[in-house]
């Protein structure tokens, strides 16, 4: 078991920028462990989500932040429906990822390329183009496997296109992603 | 039929791609109902996932441009089938109630959305604003004999203060449908656990145990079919069924409808229109069998 010296490790400012950003208030969590015990991802984790509430409580960043659970989270808003004291937690774990990802920390690299193939496709055309972001997700990862037996299940059925999307708004699209950037370097 | 029924209609990208059987289905069972959908010109991707585990302005932003389109055709109500759209218009709403959030996702919009539109998904409006003694009128072909599970996913009903329909834990529309439509109805214990999401690519191991327990508590309730709202769960359990099988030693063989191709089977549609053939695992011998004189 690991043993952290919370006196010495508590950052006080980690806990105000989760409560801040989340407009949650984390004293809140009691640690009943509902979250946990509806969580079908717990499996995975490696910070069972009741726990991740109590470290960001005890304000350990870093353990926090580094932890894989918060990318294998799929907001399926178990945790948010059922807490006792109304914590959206699903929000805080969110909230977590944005402060992971602006830190730089990428646990699970499959995923942060999944979801970011996902936006680039966005990005680049307004809407998903669907075999273009499983071509991106394959060249960023090199899993040049991935659901190839799938192909001949899905194809046939004209299910997908393979030209992506046109929408006149794309270049709209495009500005919001534009601005985003130039806000969050301010 | 009401002049009422009367909506924007956002079809959500998958419904263009690997979900374009729900879209046919929705579109198909609108016209036969009397339900009209004017889809909103030029609408872009609501961001889905990936959108809000990076930024929740930016995940507003790519809804809130949608939203702003609705604006523009003077429609008050924009509804869409897919529950993971229908979250992030949702909650793009919800969220920029507050001043200083609108302020920040209209920064990064050319045209700023006002807040004046509401959202719902096709599965809401069927039951509350047309209903169910209407849909059961106008059944042609009861669906007697088929045992389906119906399972309603993670988000279509939560968390409830922002989805704002039918029970966060035990949700009864789809069941209500079906039962008015003339199926048998089991309780499936499962009806909101998550699928895996869209973890199939990334993970594919989460999706192989989480789906399959689903398919497992099918089978072991004695449902012919599974019945779902949400183009991934469908996915995951249709497409990956045989995938699942592989990783599970299991021998599953359930397939997988969208709810709105079984209002249309029940409404005399042709399965063609309703993208039928679109599915994986073969509903061939389900659908014979519905009606047939020895279907208990």
């Amino acid at each position: 078991m690991e043993i952290v010296n919370i006196t010495k490790s508590y950052d006080s400012s980690f806990v105000k920028q989760v409560e801040k950003e989340s407009g949650q208030n984390m004293s809140h969590c009691y640690q009943c462990g509902n979250c946990t015990a509806g969580c079908p991802y717990t499996f995975v984790y490696d910070q069972p989500v009741n726990q991740i509430m109590r470290l960001v409580q005890a304000g350990q960043k870093e353990t926090v932040l580094k932890s894989k659970s918060l990318w294998l989270c799929a907001t399926c808003e178990s945790c948010t429906t059922r807490c006792p004291n109304n914590i959206d937690v699903a929000h805080i774990m969110d909230v977590l990822r944005h402060m992971a990802r602006r830190e730089g920390y990428a646990p699970v690299p499959t995923v942060k390329s999944f979801w970011d193939s996902f936006l680039s496709s966005v990005e680049k055309h307004g809407r998903v183009f669907e075999i273009g972001l499983l071509a991106s997700y394959i060249a960023k990862t090199g899993r040049f496997w991935t659901d190839v037996d799938l192909g001949p299940k899905v194809l046939p059925k004209g299910k997908m296109h393979f030209k992506p999307p046109q929408i006149q708004g794309k270049e709209e699209v495009q500005k919001i992603f534009n601005r985003f950037k130039e806000e969050s370097r301010k | 039929m009401s002049d009422s029924l009367n909506y924007a209609y956002y079809p959500g990208c998958s419904g263009t791609g690997t979900s374009i059987e729900y879209d046919m289905s929705t579109r198909a069972i609108c016209a036969k109902l009397g339900i009209t959908l004017n889809e909103i010109p030029d609408w872009s991707c609501c961001g889905s996932t990936p959108a809000h585990t990076v930024d929740h302005t930016l995940s507003s932003a790519l809804s809130a441009r949608n939203l702003a389109l609705v604006e523009k055709m003077n429609l008050s109500t924009a509804i869409t089938p897919c529950p993971s759209c229908l979250t992030n218009l949702k909650t793009a709403t919800h969220r920029m109630g507050k001043d200083e959030f609108r302020d920040d996702v209209n920064k990064l919009l050319d045209t700023p959305y006002n807040g004046g539109v509401d959202t719902k998904s096709v599965l809401q409006i069927i039951v509350e604003d047309m209903g169910l003694d209407a849909l059961k009128s106008k059944v042609v072909k009861p669906l007697k004999g088929l045992k389906v599970a119906a399972y309603y996913g993670c988000i279509m009903n939560r968390p409830p203060e922002v989805m704002n329909f039918d029970d966060p834990e035990h949700p009864m529309a789809m069941d209500n449908i079906l039962t008015a439509l003339g199926a048998t109805v089991l309780p499936f214990p499962l009806k909101v656990e998550c699928c895996g999401a869209s973890f199939g690519i990334p993970r594919k191991d989460i999706v192989m145990s989480l789906s399959g327990k689903l398919l497992d508590a099918a089978q072991d309730i004695g449902a012919t079919a599974l019945v779902t709202a949400c183009p991934l769960c469908q996915m995951n359990l249709d497409l990956r069924q045989d995938q699942i099988n592989s990783a599970n030693g299991a021998k599953h063989n359930i397939p997988v409808f969208y709810y709105t191709q079984l209002i249309g089977l029940a409404l005399g549609l042709d399965e063609k229109e309703l993208g039928i053939d679109k599915l994986c695992v073969s509903p061939r011998k389900v659908i014979n069998d519905i009606g047939a004189e020895d279907a208990s």
